[in-house]
């Protein structure tokens, strides 16, 4: 027995040093990985520490050199990703449901599948620009309505790949047993197959609204930025991501604080999110 | 009541109908819009507008080459760094890791996915730039700087800023995407297959090579070109770090530009009606090279998924 695998065999050995090796390296690519999270955290926490402070969610954004804090585009990205979400939401969970449930023959379901896997990775500056042709441009000034309506199209491919995944994971012998009692096919729909995939539909808005919370691109030439307080959705508006990027681009020090106490006000909400939407997808599953 | 239920079946059918077309006619409503937008500089310039490399609003003479190299080579620097440790991690969690560990460390590497893309770029801008300014880039200039032909790339004082900067941030940002396809189409393999090649003596390392990698191939390809589309549209964190500058260098080095961060930086500055609908033909050439990317990726995953359903 010559060939015998052991460690007397060099050949063997060979084998294996090049296994413990890439080994090896698996596992420093995940620590490079881990190594960007968390720095990136460490430093969201440490520069914004020393800018949450009360003020940051009570007052306006300060002129260069003022006291201030972010109220304005606090409330402004809070209305603009609500109205994005309310928009997409209904839109994406209905063309979901066709996807799912009337999809099998015809078509416009599988297309519709492959257009929207695209437009889920599509660039968002292009979508911003999108809403500046189609409204922007028509309308003739920027406003909260377009900011809006640019988040609620980024919306939508997320909720309609949700809603699609997560009612075709609803067994069939449900809904074969609401026909079998004579259930018409949308009551079938929303009182069987919604409420199975319920959690998983929610999931999916849950994420499409972390995603929305931090986009810029889309928001810079539709709801352009706003210094005041408003509720005007048919003016320019404030908003937290484009306030970042301005402020963090400035040559002023109180405004870069100000920018990254944003940062890591919007970095804690979308990871907040995003671990209770997993949390309660896996609570169900 | 029949009736009724008839008449809400019908309804209740085309709405959820007219949502799905609505979803499927917004990528041509993008692409039709874009075009529009764009008519007067592609009347203009014509099909120079892809190579000529000036971009001067004061003359009113625009070309995209610049920021279509820009856009080009940091995704390419990102695809080289992404690609391999996008492998290791997918390994790492499905052959290597402990189960109990399996979710944490998935769920802690999605996470970078998760981070906006503003974060990163102030990040880059504040925190890594600087450093890499001061420790990485003197090195590569005074070692690979001085080799004969790659030498080109890293010559040039070192800013911090620049094309290698952006792409690196630019990895971190697409590790995520493509982990996550290299992980599910991972899980795909029968583990008869691999057993059988333990069975025969292979190491973890020789199933992965010769076993897992062939049978997932076109998947991996797949999550590449996915990860791939990612890096050619995003956009606020290479704007921050990217550098602006309207130039051809061979030096990775030197600040560039990519199509995203050139519309992110001018578009509401623009005046006049060439410049922006330069800008917009500019993003138009984007969304169809993503689309085109995008596309590729999701149907070699879609040939792969079919294989599956073909063998079992």
């Amino acid at each position: 027995m010559n060939a015998k695998l052991d460690a007397s065999n060099r050949v063997y050995r060979f084998r294996r040093r090049v296994n413990a090796v890439m080994m090896a390296l698996s596992a420093a690519a995940l620590a490079f990985g881990l190594f960007w999270l968390a720095w990136i955290i460490a430093t969201l926490l440490w520069e914004g520490a020393a800018a949450l402070r009360p003020s940051l969610f009570t007052q306006p954004t300060p002129p260069p050199g003022g006291d201030g804090g972010l109220s304005n585009a606090i409330l402004g990205s809070v209305l603009m990703a609500g109205v994005g979400t309310l928009i997409g939401t209904p839109v994406g969970i209905l063309a979901g449901t066709y996807l799912a449930e009337y999809g099998r023959r015809g078509w416009l379901a599988p297309v519709t599948r492959f257009v929207n896997d695209v437009l889920l990775s599509a660039p968002s500056i292009v979508i911003g620009l999108f809403i500046y042709a189609v409204w922007v441009a028509q309308v003739g000034h920027f406003s909260g309505w377009a900011g809006a309506l640019a988040l609620s199209v980024i919306v939508i491919p997320v909720v309609v790949r949700t809603t699609d995944d997560m009612l075709r994971l609803v067994p069939n012998s449900l809904r074969e047993a609401a026909v079998a009692l004579g259930c018409p096919t949308w009551k079938m729909i929303t009182l069987v197959s919604y409420r199975a995939a319920r959690a998983g539909i929610l999931t999916g808005v849950l994420l499409a609204v972390a995603r929305i919370s931090g986009e810029t691109a889309p928001l810079l030439f539709t709801a352009l930025n706003n210094q005041f307080t408003s509720t005007d959705m048919n003016a320019p508006m404030a908003n937290l991501p484009v306030v970042i990027f301005q402020f963090a681009m400035s040559p002023y020090e109180d405004w870069q604080r100000l920018a990254w106490g944003g940062a890591a006000l919007i970095t804690l909400l979308v990871l907040a999110i995003n671990i209770a939407a997993r949390m309660l997808f896996s609570k169900k599953h | 009541m029949t009736r009724n239920n008839a008449l809400m079946d019908a309804i209740f059918r085309n709405v959820t109908r007219f949502f799905a077309f609505g979803v499927f006619s917004l990528l041509a409503a993008i692409l039709v819009s874009l075009l529009i937008g764009s008519s007067l500089s592609i009347e203009k310039f014509g099909a120079a507008f892809l190579w000529n490399d000036n971009w001067d609003p004061v003359q009113e003479d625009f070309g995209a080459l610049v920021p279509i190299y820009g856009t080009l080579v940091t995704s390419a620097i990102a695809m080289a760094i992404a690609i391999p440790v996008s492998f290791g991690i997918a390994l790492f969690l499905t052959e290597l890791s402990p189960p109990w560990l399996r979710r944490p460390l998935g769920t802690a590497i999605e996470m970078l996915a998760a981070i906006p893309s503003i974060i990163y770029g102030m990040w880059g801008l504040f925190v890594f730039a600087p450093l890499f300014q001061e420790h990485v880039q003197p090195l590569l200039i005074d070692s690979l700087g001085e080799l004969p032909g790659i030498g080109a790339l890293f010559q040039g004082p070192p800013m911090g800023i620049g094309m290698l900067t952006a792409g690196i941030i630019l990895a971190v940002m697409v590790i995520p995407f493509i982990t996550a396809v290299m992980r599910d189409v991972f899980d795909l393999v029968p583990p008869l297959l691999k057993e059988s090649a333990y069975g025969l003596g292979a190491t973890t390392w020789e199933v992965t090579w010769r076993v897992v990698l062939p049978y997932t191939k076109v998947g991996v390809i797949g999550g590449v070109m996915l990860g791939l589309g990612r890096a050619l549209g995003e956009t606020m964190a290479i704007t921050f770090v990217i550098g602006n500058a309207h130039r051809l260098s061979a030096s990775l080095l030197a600040p560039g530009n990519s199509i995203a961060s050139a519309l992110a930086n001018e578009f509401t500055e623009a005046v006049g009606d060439l410049y922006t609908s330069a800008l917009i033909e500019l993003g138009l050439i984007l969304f169809l090279i993503t689309t085109v990317v995008l596309a590729c990726s999701k149907l070699l995953l879609m040939q792969l998924a079919k294989q599956e359903g073909a063998r079992t």
